[in-house]
């Protein structure tokens, strides 16, 4: 495991574990509460499994009342809680804590409601994000935001992250999707944001807890707007010579006017990774490939189609070929859709990093990368949701070998201070969690992470909800000359710091 | 001047005791000192929608007026980052030159406090976060801010988010701020996502001939794959002839029938694909050529125009109310507004604009339950002279006012900032 600092321990807490699942016990079924150590195994890490750690304990309530029991009870007894969907975060929110509860949402995965007159579902947080647009397409709707996830990750997960996907630059992320949710909050306290209806009024709650990372609250309900599903899809291979040909018919195909559904870019190492693995027919010639996906009506894709394809052979595309039916329009997806593997598939282990760049700096920042590929002698694919500037370069490394895997956490970390400078910020689509929690003083100032931590306080007072994530621990950050301690005085001494 | 606050000298204060800070660094001396002396004051800008809200008990008054301009355009990467009182019809204007524009659409509330066009400043309108007639398709204002800079009620200036579209790290602190009446920060800029303007856009109109086909129409409408931006449904009120009136001149079209209710529903694109999504949504609604009226896009761009400028209430006297419900109820609201309340419905069935006559102002707490029990909520956005504050003019339940005011403090808590603005204690 890799070293990080966590929260102090709380031995009192430790002392007490078996006294904690007691009373656990009887706030849920006896066999939602898991303590003994094969038990408590499969939770040891989410998808950043990098880092692991066994938590006090595992309790699964059932429902809402439960939840708010449960959380009330390790207000009063001060029992930190770790909130966990599906578990497959990539950057750590999920990860337990020695002297905290690991408070998993499995059981909350009924679907509560489809409400076609309303165009929502109300759903439990455990049901996956594939899930609901199952639930619906027989009636030809569908739920827009689609993280590579979809399959497994949970609609929970995705509001704590606020999870988007290829479909984001049209479409929106979680935060644009969502109408409701009901929360518990630390103290216990039940309260629902939102509704049916749009815009909630006053303090837009609803917003505020959509990318959270579970630090204020736990999704016990959550109402999702369903969409109807274009009549037409159809999605246009590109293949350029350079990055800045592919880069530049990107950003003209955006200002053009132009709102693909999805647009994605891959850099010559992925194309012939992904091609090699999964045979998906890329032009293994070109520099860079643009995926562009256009929805809407059959005149209206075709009028889209036609400007695309002025805009790439303006920007001399070596390649271009459009999708004719669904079958091909999917297998040109298959390639990028396996972009994750292929890089499994050459070396031990890859680390997927995870930015957002403005669309215009794609070049900047991919030669810069590359650059750093030869700085740290580390092989490195990229990926790009173009339409959104949300940059997936994945390193690959072998993880048995520690100075590769010093390096690569060094590599992805000025990755990410590269697109800070670049005009972009540290996170996509994965969350800050405690990969990049001390990444936050690249972006935010002293000011900035002070007003986050003081909403956090007002919420959580005590700081029992996922301490230690997403805001850097002082004790580091300062180390490292990020925050201003003036003369040995903290500047807001009523403050926890996390 | 019994409260005048010696501050530093470079903050220009008017006769009328309103402070007018340049910049970001002014509006934090200034409310760094306030603070110091728990000296609260009310925010504004243009003064365009300070009439919405409950009055600040406050001595002093800002005004972020000064801050204003556009700081970085970018047509390709979709933004603006812009001061933030810069007026809305600056930006509007900056983007049609580029042939973008803010898809939410600004409601112009000029028209119902003065009879004429107002839209005041972006920081204005993010506070309230009301979007115009494109909502159910594109989102809220909220959906269209990518961040923004200001400062806290202790003085601190703080930013969010960034210029990207996937840009959240830590909380979401701009949609928070969205439809925040400035009670969380005095905004100092601002950056919005903006979308390419449609090449045009065609109006169809069609008339429900009874309470069930308005939901009918609307539910098909919504449900369709063919596209529309925007629908309202607008009723004839038989009994009030000052609102037939009325109606009738605003919506005074070659193309329109008038004395009838109506259905208008819009539909953007390239003139090939409106003619295709029409064609789809005539057959979808079965309706015949003969049902329907047709406005060309030199009549469809004012239609929405007055729409979204509540023109139908200019000048109103009365009290005005913006309710928000599930569409489902569409039917149910209008067979009880009609003949009782004048109105007009929005975004597609979830948008009511209500005028509650001054002497009826009882039934503003019967609406609010009605609302509550729909599942929605409601705003008092303009009061009549009479009004007595009786019910107050915002929604909240207690879990969420407890939960506003401990998220007040956190940003505010002397309570500096616009107390009051939204609801007692906040």
């Amino acid at each position: 495991m890799s070293e990080i600092a966590l929260p102090k321990i709380d031995s009192s807490i430790l002392n007490r574990k078996s006294e904690i699942v007691k009373k656990l016990s009887k706030l849920t079924n006896i066999e939602n509460v898991l303590s003994e150590a094969d038990e408590l195994r499969p939770y040891e890490t989410d998808a950043l499994s990098v880092y692991t750690q066994t938590p006090l304990a595992v309790v699964l309530p059932e429902n809402t009342e439960e939840v708010s029991e449960i959380l009330k009870f390790c207000h009063s007894e001060n029992i930190k809680v770790v909130p966990r969907g599906a578990g497959t975060g990539l950057s750590g929110g999920a990860l337990p804590l020695q002297d905290a509860i690991l408070l998993g949402l499995g059981k909350f995965n009924k679907i509560l409601e489809i409400d076609y007159e309303n165009k929502c579902v109300v759903t439990q947080p455990g049901v996956t994000n594939l899930g609901i647009t199952h639930a619906v397409q027989h009636k030809g709707f569908y739920y827009a935001p689609d993280p590579s996830s979809q399959l497994a990750c949970s609609i929970g997960g995705n509001v704590a992250e606020n999870s988007g996907g290829v479909h984001s630059l049209k479409y929106g992320t979680t935060t644009n999707n969502i109408l409701g949710v009901q929360m518990v909050m630390m103290d216990g306290t039940i309260c629902r944001f939102g509704g049916k209806s749009f815009d909630q009024e006053g303090y837009d709650l609803m917003g505020l807890i959509c990318g959270s990372e579970g630090l204020l609250g736990v999704v016990t309900e959550v109402t999702v707007k369903i969409l109807r599903t274009p009549e037409v899809v159809r999605a246009a291979l590109i293949g350029f010579p350079s990055i800045k040909e592919g880069g530049d018919a990107a950003s003209e195909i955006i200002s053009s006017g132009i709102v693909p559904a999805g647009m994605e870019i891959m850099d010559k190492a992925l194309i012939e990774a992904t091609d090699n693995f999964s045979k998906a027919g890329y032009p293994r010639d070109a520099e860079l490939l643009l995926i562009v996906e256009l929805d809407g009506t059959a005149s209206e894709v075709n009028e889209l189609i036609k400007k695309v394809e002025t805009i790439c052979k303006k920007n001399n595309c070596s390649s271009l070929k459009l999708s004719n039916s669904e079958k091909e329009r999917l297998s040109f997806w298959a390639g990028r859709k396996a972009a994750f593997p292929a890089c499994g598939a050459m070396a031990p282990d890859y680390y997927c990093m995870d930015g957002s760049i403005p669309r215009g700096k794609l070049a900047e920042a991919l030669l810069e990368i590359k650059k750093l590929s030869e700085k740290y002698e580390l092989p490195v694919a990229n990926c790009f949701h173009a339409g959104d500037g949300n940059l997936h370069p994945l390193i690959m490394f072998d993880g048995n070998d520690k100075e590769q895997l010093r390096k690569t956490e060094e590599f992805g970390s000025e990755i990410l201070k590269t697109c800070v400078r670049l005009g972009g910020v540290i996170t996509g689509e994965h969350g800050v969690g405690i990969e990049k929690r001390e990444l936050m003083c690249e972006m935010f100032n002293d000011n900035d992470i002070q007003q986050q931590l003081s909403i956090k306080k007002s919420l959580d007072e005590k700081n029992l909800l996922n301490p230690g994530k997403v805001y850097p621990i002082l004790r580091k950050c300062a180390e490292e000359g990020r925050v201003h301690v003036h003369k040995n005085k903290d500047k807001f001494p009523d403050l926890p710091r996390f | 001047m019994s409260t005048k606050i010696k501050i530093n000298s470079q903050i220009f204060q008017d006769s009328n005791n309103i402070y007018y800070p340049k910049d970001e660094t002014e509006v934090s001396d200034l409310i760094r000192e306030l603070y110091k002396q728990d000296s609260p004051t009310e925010i504004i800008g243009n003064n365009s929608k300070s009439f919405i809200g409950n009055k600040t008990q406050s001595a002093n008054t800002t005004s972020l007026a000064k801050i204003s301009g556009i700081i970085d355009y970018r047509p390709e990467e979709l933004y603006i980052k812009v001061k933030a009182c810069t007026p809305i019809n600056e930006i509007e204007q900056v983007l049609r030159e580029n042939n973008q524009e803010l898809a939410f659409e600004p409601i112009d509330f000029g028209y119902i406090k003065e009879g004429k066009s107002n839209k005041g400043t972006i920081a204005g309108y993010l506070s309230c976060n009301y979007a115009g007639s494109r909502r159910f398709k594109v989102g809220s204002v909220r959906d269209h801010v990518l961040g923004f800079k200001g400062v806290n009620g202790k003085g601190d200036i703080i930013k969010s988010g960034g210029t990207v579209v996937k840009n959240v790290t830590g909380y979401d602190l701009s949609k928070l701020i969205a439809g925040s009446f400035g009670t969380l920060v005095a905004l100092t800029e601002i950056t919005l996502k903006v979308l390419p303007k449609k090449d045009s856009s065609k109006t169809v109109i069609i008339y429900p001939s009874n309470f069930q086909q308005i939901y009918d129409f609307f539910n098909k409408l919504s449900s369709s794959s063919s596209e529309i931006s925007g629908a309202v449904f607008i009723p004839e009120q038989s009994k009030d002839k000052d609102f037939v009136t009325k109606k009738n001149s605003v919506f005074k079209f070659n193309d329109l029938k008038s004395n009838v209710s109506f259905i208008a529903f819009r539909v953007e694109g390239d003139k090939i694909s409106i003619e295709e999504k029409i064609n789809n949504l005539k057959n979808e609604l079965e309706l015949n050529n003969s049902d329907i009226s047709t406005l060309d896009v030199h009549q469809s761009e004012p239609f929405w125009k007055k729409v979204n400028n509540l023109e139908v209430f200019e000048k109103t006297q009365h009290n005005l109310i913006r309710m928000v419900i599930p569409p489902a109820n569409v039917s149910k609201l209008c067979k009880y507004l009609e003949n009782n309340h004048n109105y007009f419905v929005d975004w597609c069935g979830s948008l009511f604009w209500i005028e509650v006559n001054s002497k009826k102002e009882e039934k503003i707490k019967d609406l609010k339950k009605m609302a509550k029990d729909f599942g929605g909520y409601l705003t008092v956005i303009k009061t009549s002279s009479e009004y007595d504050y009786g019910e107050a003019i915002f929604t909240v339940d207690k879990v969420r006012l407890i939960i506003s005011e401990k998220v007040k403090q956190s940003f505010d808590p002397k309570r500096i900032l616009n107390p009051g603005k939204m609801y007692r204690g906040v």
